[in-house]
């Protein structure tokens, strides 16, 4: 194994069958090509964000990485291993943290869960100790060390969580949406921890997020994914360019009644859907004169002004390119 | 090399189900006197099959040709051995759960195998109280009962004991399996473990020979009780089967163990290549 | 106020509809343990004709009466307790008490929704496969049979009642599981499931009889063997209404200590 191949997928492969309720008792089968020929390596070390509209794969891919699920086709090794085929032993080397289930025990201070992960990992009493150390102080958990997990609040989870990964100092981290649904200053705690481990352990960090600001602050390259396929690898100031019109912000007004697409300078109409309308506006413009302006000539009920997101720089790109 | 592996497997199992185990004992341990309440509790409420025994036999002399003694030799014999298992593995109806709401994945990523995971899921002390009211009566049977002992008898009393838990367990096992396929189906296993314990309690005169048949040559929970218990007690079983069949309950428990470790990994393979 | 809670019975209902596996293993089930009661009970009736007032076609009409009543008033538990325990224990029941709807009427009603489908699948099922098989004395008087259901309501109400002071033990007790398992045992035994309850000797049988488990299998099943009629009927009626008015006050009582618990304590 290379360090340059560290994880290494070649045209990566999940179908499943799915079956459609047709009728009572009735199922037809039909084909979903989950991840269609997927193709990267990531190198030891990398930190790399993954992301995609729900439903484009971005999980399969995960569980395959991480042994959950065996793919269909293609080729796919982590560390040198066959994920599936060697789960458990690729078990001790990768840290997983799935965002929506904590794996830590609801009744339990969360100390017993470290002791497990020490047990169930043969971690040597002395990392063991080590590492604790540098994760109770660095995700800040010397509080809440002996306190029932199910008193614990989201983000203090998420951080618990994070840290049980760890202790057994995996060479690869996979995150799924870490920060999702946590407080702003407990999102911040959590990204600049997985900065410092990156940096200083070198740990190759995989993460999913939909979460624009996680992939700025933490990842030098992206993978955009959709419909299982690759749609983007590389930089995120290529990304950037590619979905050129993520500059701008996105103006949502609700009018009294449907009416014709509001004419105004800088602004540009994405979308009407009956009295609701869609407004693209120069990011660097201020919505203030704008919604003035709008409310001055047009009968407004609401607005709300969105920062952009994944999803708009995806529809953007598609919108670019002319994919589909 | 490929046995030094499996050992090494199954090693691995034991060890992380004893972790796992532990842990939810330390989980209810929390709460001690609500664990209290609900051992005790429980080793009452098991109880109750017996009690309704009693009072048929508060009516009858006999049932299906044998007596209270006869019948309470059978309903220790299976309880404990469902105890065991339950004790055991109880909790493996729970996996349709897991599967639905993706928590047997974050099982599926710990350096341990999957089945011990599962099977000390939930696992839970109280669980004794069923044992416990199991050997007690088993115990007032044996110092009742009139049976003419031999070394092979007195020695059959314990080995039944365990195939039968190892049986059941087998079923508890299928069971998790089968609901990798259908995950609502946990009822089903109850067919055949709570289902089989009602009826290895009464003597198998009392069923239809089909049914008899049933159990002792499809799903051979027969082999629980039945067959060496009816051995001990020196009553004829009601299928034309040689008498040797009455010390095959070791054998028997290591087929079923056997086939319900491939049923396992079956299901596993199919959950982790469809992803449910 | 009436129709939100119509819809949520109606949603329960559904809910358990879109369960399909789940309701064909239960019917496998139930049909299982019916054979295996059934035999049992041929075993005792033959030793003992008209024990406990019944011939045998009667006993054996219990019995799968009883397989089916099984998921109807969830004897075993199973119902709506499940999720209000492990809401109990996430704290999601916060904000349950904070909603405008009553939560008892809200979850009762959720369960009658729940009883209706089970009642209809599950409760039918197991006793036409039965019928199949044994002799049983099903009535011919369709009255009979309207009364039989409506029993079989209070049943669920008295069983729902029962089943929401489990559930808020869970405020206290924290394992709620554990508590639910044992209640299970306990109504298996005094509904009558293991034996009928006229079976039961001497001041068991009497103490059995005036238990609100009762209501659950033993009352409707004499009313549809034709054994409460004119007011013996009423009589019956009353008894299950009583306990369901006593247990569902009780239920009142221990929600609003709970809210207070909330309250305090921050979940």
């Amino acid at each position: 194994m290379v360090d340059a191949d560290f994880i290494e997928l070649d045209n990566l492969e999940k179908v499943f069958d799915v079956r459609r309720k047709a009728g009572f008792w009735r199922r037809e089968k039909s084909e979903v090509r989950a991840v269609d020929g997927i193709s990267f390596t990531v190198a030891r070390g990398e930190m790399v964000g993954y992301i995609g509209p729900n439903g484009a794969g971005k999980s399969t891919t995960i569980k395959m990485l991480t042994g959950i699920l065996t793919p269909s086709g293609g080729r796919l090794r982590v560390a040198g291993l066959d994920p599936s085929r060697e789960r458990t032993k690729l078990a001790q080397r990768i840290g997983v943290v799935f965002g929506q289930r904590t794996t830590l025990w609801w009744d339990l201070p969360l100390r017993d869960s470290y002791r497990l992960a020490h047990r169930m990992y043969r971690i040597p009493d002395a990392r063991f100790a080590e590492n604790m150390e540098r994760c109770v102080e660095l995700l800040d958990l010397a509080e809440l060390l002996e306190v029932p997990v199910r008193q614990l609040s989201l983000g203090q989870r998420m951080r618990g969580d994070i840290a049980a990964a760890l202790l057994h100092d995996p060479e690869v981290l996979y995150l799924d949406e870490p920060t999702i649904g946590l407080d702003v200053v407990s999102k911040a705690k959590v990204r600049e921890f997985l900065r410092d481990l990156n940096a200083e352990r070198g740990t190759t960090v995989l993460l999913t997020t939909h979460d624009l600001q996680d992939i700025e602050q933490l990842c030098k390259r992206v993978m955009v994914i959709d419909h299982g396929r690759l749609m983007y690898d590389g930089a995120l100031t290529g990304l950037h360019e590619v979905g050129s019109g993520v500059s701008e912000r996105m103006l949502v007004v609700d009018l009294e009644r449907e009416l014709p697409p509001i004419d105004l300078e800088l602004v540009r109409v994405v979308k009407v859907e009956g009295p609701r309308q869609w407004l693209a506006f120069p990011s660097a413009a201020s919505a203030a004169p704008i919604v003035a302006a709008i409310a001055a000539s047009y009968p407004l009920v609401d607005l709300s002004v969105r920062e952009p997101d994944i999803e708009a720089v995806i529809a953007k790109m598609y919108a670019d390119r002319g994919v589909y | 090399m490929a046995e030094t592996e499996a050992r090494g497997r199954t090693l691995d199992g034991i060890r992380a189900y004893g972790l796992i185990a532990s842990m939810w004992v330390r989980s209810t341990m929390a709460y001690r006197a609500s664990f209290a309440m609900t051992a005790l509790g429980n080793f009452a409420a098991t109880g109750f099959d017996f009690v309704a025994i009693l009072m048929m036999f508060s009516h009858v002399d006999s049932l299906g040709g044998y007596s209270l003694p006869e019948i309470a030799f059978l309903y220790g014999t299976a309880g404990v051995s469902f105890g065991l298992s339950d004790l055991v593995m109880g909790s493996m109806d729970r996996l349709g759960r897991r599967i639905r709401d993706g928590t047997l994945d974050t099982l599926l990523v710990r350096p341990a195998p999957v089945l011990a995971q599962v099977a000390a899921d939930r696992f839970a002390l109280r669980r004794l109280g069923r044992i416990t009211q199991g050997l007690l009566v088993l115990g007032y049977a044996l110092l009742v009962l009139d049976i003419d002992w031999t070394v092979v008898k007195v020695l059959l009393v314990p080995v039944m004991l365990l195939s039968g838990g190892a049986i059941f367990g087998a079923v508890f096992v299928v069971g998790a399996a089968f609901q990798f396929w259908a995950q609502d189906a946990s009822e089903v296993q109850n067919s055949f473990t709570y289902g089989g314990v009602t009826m290895l309690v009464y003597p198998p005169t009392v069923f239809a020979k089909d049914l008899v048949r049933g159990v002792t040559f499809v799903i051979p929970l027969a082999f629980v009780n039945w067959l060496p218990a009816l051995y001990v007690l020196g009553r004829p079983y009601p299928l034309d089967v040689p008498q040797w069949l009455a010390f095959t309950p070791p054998l028997v428990a290591a087929a079923c163990m056997g086939l319900a470790g491939l049923a396992w990994r079956a299901g596993l393979r199919s959950y982790r290549s469809t992803g449910s | 106020m009436i129709r939100l809670y119509a819809l949520v019975a109606a949603g329960g209902f559904r809910r358990h509809a879109t369960y399909r596996v789940a309701t064909v293993a239960g019917v496998f089930t139930n049909t299982v343990f019916g054979f295996i009661v059934a035999y049992t009970y041929i075993a005792l009736w033959d030793q003992k004709p008209h024990l406990g007032g019944y011939d045998q076609a009667q006993a054996l009409t219990y019995v799968w009466l009883g397989q089916g009543m099984m998921a109807t008033v969830a004897m075993l538990g199973g119902g709506f307790e499940d999720e209000l325990i492990e809401r109990v224990r996430s704290g999601d029941i916060a904000t349950d008490l904070y909603r405008p709807a009553d939560l008892q009427l809200w979850w009762l009603a959720g369960d009658l929704g729940r009883a209706a489908f089970h009642f209809l699948v599950r409760g039918t099922m197991p006793m036409m496969l039965g019928a199949l098989v044994f002799d049983l004395a099903l009535p011919d008087n369709p009255f009979v049979w309207i009364a039989f259901v409506f029993s079989v309501v209070l049943g669920v109400v008295v069983s729902f009642a029962v089943r929401y002071l489990v559930a808020l033990s869970s405020f206290w007790l924290l394992d709620g599981a554990g508590v639910a398992q044992i209640i299970g045992l306990v109504s298996l035994f005094f509904s009558g499931m293991l034996l009928p309850l006229n079976v039961f000797p001497g001041v068991l049988g009497e103490l059995a009889k005036v238990l609100p488990w009762s209501s659950l299998l033993q009352i409707p099943a004499d009313v549809l063997l034709g054994k409460h009629t004119g007011w013996g009927l009423v009589g019956a009626y009353a008894f299950q209404l009583g306990w369901a008015a006593v247990l569902l006050t009780v239920g009142r009582l221990l929600q609003s200590a709970a809210t207070r618990k909330v309250v305090v304590q921050g979940g």
